[in-house]
């Protein structure tokens, strides 16, 4: 691997985002490109993605970061005219390998959207709905599957008296909170979020940041998002992508401070974007 | 932009036709349903007369029966000095007239016996013309067709062509105690005024067992309940075979279909089908479900529940595809994430929050199944039946109300004489769908409001 070093000492593969070598990645992509019908929306993208550290994703608009995520956990086959090619790596087997369980896939690599999306039911209901769907029908089990999600998302205490009410009911951010519970219920060991806080005002924002701080301990996270005051506050690597590129991918301290490329500069100090 | 005032005078304006309408379609509503009301309550409200009573202990062993055998012998005494006194004018007096005024008088008598008989029954004592419940019991019920026969005992018709005689004919009254002047019988006409009603002997009467008594001698005496019942089963068979069907087509139209040219054949021919006249969906049904699948050897609840089904189909989807349509993508994508299969989410997520619109759909269908007469001509409609029994629908047709009104209001022998029957079916069918779409309005309400929170 061809080794570059950067002036503050530190080295960096040739390759953007290897950084983290490949036997320490949780997931990894390597010349990943993502089309709709002609076009390129994600080019090429290799990256290494950290276990058990919250990797942020940032970028301008239409940049391919929220596309790339959702090719993740393979959301994208929603989309009729979305394809892709290269490789997408997750316990050395192929996401998009035909023959792949997307439902357990899907399982393992959970994901929090933008807008706060519980189901029109009861807050027992929302947790449980993936115990459902694996059978599980014993009482005390779903009564304590309930109870620990809840406390990791850290809605418990709101929401304890109340677990029979309609989930819609909840103010936006502990609707987001507890759509992380109802994640967290189906035991992944990735957590994908698709900017989670931007439909939230800031005392929620704060929580659901102060939420993935703990969280990191025991899962992968990996955060798109348009806020990169959020992106330094709660990540430890950050990728910078630009028109379907990633430009950059390092420390998120050291991104901040030094950038090494000048449109990940200009992007950060707000010349465009 | 116009001026200010331009548009808050459009405002109002729009505002002001909106009420308008409004209060038109109200007033619409309201001349339809008042007279449905009033008539149709003269099935269930009306003043029984003693007939009335003698019929229903008869047929039925309702009521006291000694009171009203009490009640029968004094009406039959308060009768008889009629039947005398004509008697006697025809032994006594009418021998010593002409040939040509004994048949006159002959003429009047018989049309005052023919009108005594539709008014009274059979005169005690003699036999019956047959052993059809119309020709034993005289007026059960006191109302203007039997103050018509009222007015036929007393008056004689006749066509009046003026005063020279070339004028265009009409049909005018003339008082009968005029052709009998200067007999015995000029007395007659003005006391029979006087005790007719005693003798029949009217009486406010509520029946309301007229929803769930069968029928006897083709709708002149009885109820409606085997109408009743085979809408009941037309309806809830047409959407035994018309909710699953519709739903899964929705589902596929909404959520596996990949759009191309079959799948928008398949839309332009639910459109047409949507558009078809009925009485086409009727001579299908006998063609297809009767004559080439054999579902049943001839008419059959079964084969009309299948018709009205394919009727209402493609309201269904197409309310159904909607509802699914109208689901937040958001949903889906949580059950997805969530590692729900495809038919997972759409069982478990998107059917349940659709499911106040597709109740929509199946209210307005229903109400539709439910009126629709064309499509059950040939397939299911009877017109007297007994009330069938469950295991019946398979190979028996059955009266229902929609076709039962058309039937009895255009081809039944006396069309006129049994009005309120004709009325109270119709105020039952309404009745009955208003009932379905209260309860299907009340069960979308309650599965609203537990979605939203």
């Amino acid at each position: 691997m061809n080794i570059i070093t950067t002036e503050n000492g530190k080295t960096y593969p040739a390759i953007e985002g290897t950084l983290i070598p490949r036997e320490q990645a949780h997931i990894y992509s390597e010349d990943f490109s993502i089309f709709y019908g002609n076009h390129e929306a994600v080019k090429k993208v290799s990256m290494n993605v950290p276990q058990k550290k919250v990797t942020a994703i940032i970028g301008p608009s239409g940049c391919g970061k929220s596309t790339y995520l959702r090719a993740l956990n393979r959301m994208n086959d929603l989309i009729p005219i979305c394809h892709n090619k290269g490789k997408m790596v997750f316990e050395d087997q192929d996401i998009h390998d035909p023959r792949i369980d997307v439902v357990t896939l899907r399982k393992r690599i959970g994901m929090v959207f933008q807008k706060p999306n519980p189901f029109p039911k009861s807050i027992y209901e929302n947790i449980i709905f993936s115990q459902r769907l694996q059978g599980v029908r014993n009482k005390k089990k779903l009564d304590e599957v309930v109870e620990t999600c809840l406390r990791k998302a850290a809605i418990w205490d709101e929401v304890k008296d109340r677990l029979d009410k309609n989930a819609l009911g909840l103010s936006g951010g502990q609707q987001q909170r507890l759509c992380i519970a109802r994640a967290l219920a189906a035991n992944p060991e990735i957590l994908l979020m698709d900017e989670p806080t931007s439909a939230l005002d800031p005392q929620a924002t704060l929580k659901i940041e102060d939420l993935i701080d703990e969280l990191v301990h025991n899962y992968t996270i990996i955060i798109v998002t348009h806020n990169m005051q959020q992106a330094a506050r709660v990540s430890d690597y950050t990728a910078f992508f630009y028109e379907g590129d990633l430009i950059e991918f390092s420390d998120t301290s050291l991104l901040f401070r030094k950038p090494r490329k000048q449109k990940t500069e200009d992007y950060i100090t707000g010349r465009f974007g | 932009m116009a001026h200010l005032r331009t548009r808050k005078i459009l405002d109002r304006s729009f505002t002001g036709f909106g009420f308008i309408s409004i209060f038109f379609m109200a007033l619409a509503l309201l001349v339809l349903l008042v007279p449905i009301f009033i008539k149709g309550s003269s099935a269930f409200f009306f003043q029984g007369t003693v007939e009335f009573r003698r019929f229903q202990l008869d047929t039925f062993g309702r009521g006291n029966a000694a009171k009203i055998h009490e009640e029968v012998e004094r009406s039959r005494k308060m009768a008889k000095p009629i039947y005398d006194k004509i008697a006697y004018f025809r032994e006594n007096e009418l021998p010593e007239y002409s040939y040509a005024e004994r048949r006159d008088f002959n003429n009047d008598l018989e049309e005052i016996e023919e009108n005594l008989y539709k008014l009274l029954g059979p005169q005690p004592g003699t036999e019956p013309h047959s052993v059809l419940p119309s020709d034993n019991y005289g007026r059960t019920r006191w109302d203007g067709r039997t103050k018509l026969l009222v007015g036929l005992v007393m008056n004689r018709e006749e066509w009046y062509y003026g005063e020279s005689g070339n004028e265009e004919g009409r049909l005018r009254q003339v008082s009968r105690t005029d052709d009998f002047k200067g007999t015995s019988m000029e007395e007659f006409f003005p006391w029979f005024e006087t005790i007719i009603k005693d003798i029949l002997n009217p009486r406010l009467t509520c029946y309301w067992r007229f929803l769930f008594d069968e029928s006897r001698d083709s709708h002149f005496f009885g109820g409606i309940w085997p109408e009743v019942l085979g809408t009941f089963y037309l309806t809830l068979g047409s959407m035994l075979f018309a909710v699953p069907l519709g739903i899964i087509v929705a589902i596929f139209l909404a959520e596996f279909a990949k759009e191309g040219k079959f799948v928008s054949l398949l839309r332009t021919c639910i459109s047409t089908l949507a558009g078809v006249p009925s009485i086409v969906f009727g001579l299908f049904g006998l063609a297809f479900f009767i004559n080439t699948m054999h579902v049943s050897s001839n008419k059959s609840v079964l084969a009309g529940s299948m018709t009205l089904a394919i009727l209402i189909l493609p309201t269904i989807i197409r309310a159904a595809e909607e509802a699914i349509r109208s689901v937040p993508h958001t949903y889906k994508e949580a059950a997805l994430s969530l590692g729900a299969t495809k038919w997972g989410t759409v069982l478990k997520v998107i059917l349940p929050a659709a499911l106040p619109g597709i109740l929509t759909g199946i209210v307005i269908s229903m109400g539709r199944a439910a009126g629709e007469t064309a499509p059950i001509i040939f397939t299911a409609a009877v017109s007297v039946g007994k009330p069938l029994k469950l295991f019946e629908v398979f190979n028996n047709g059955t009266p229902a109300l929609s076709w039962n009104i058309y039937n009895l209001a255009t081809e039944h022998e006396a069309v006129d004489e049994i009005r309120h029957v004709q009325y109270g079916m119709v105020l039952t069918l309404i009745l009955l769908v208003l009932t379905l779409n209260l309860f299907a309005i009340i069960l979308r309400a309650r599965i609203s409001k537990k979605l939203r929170g």
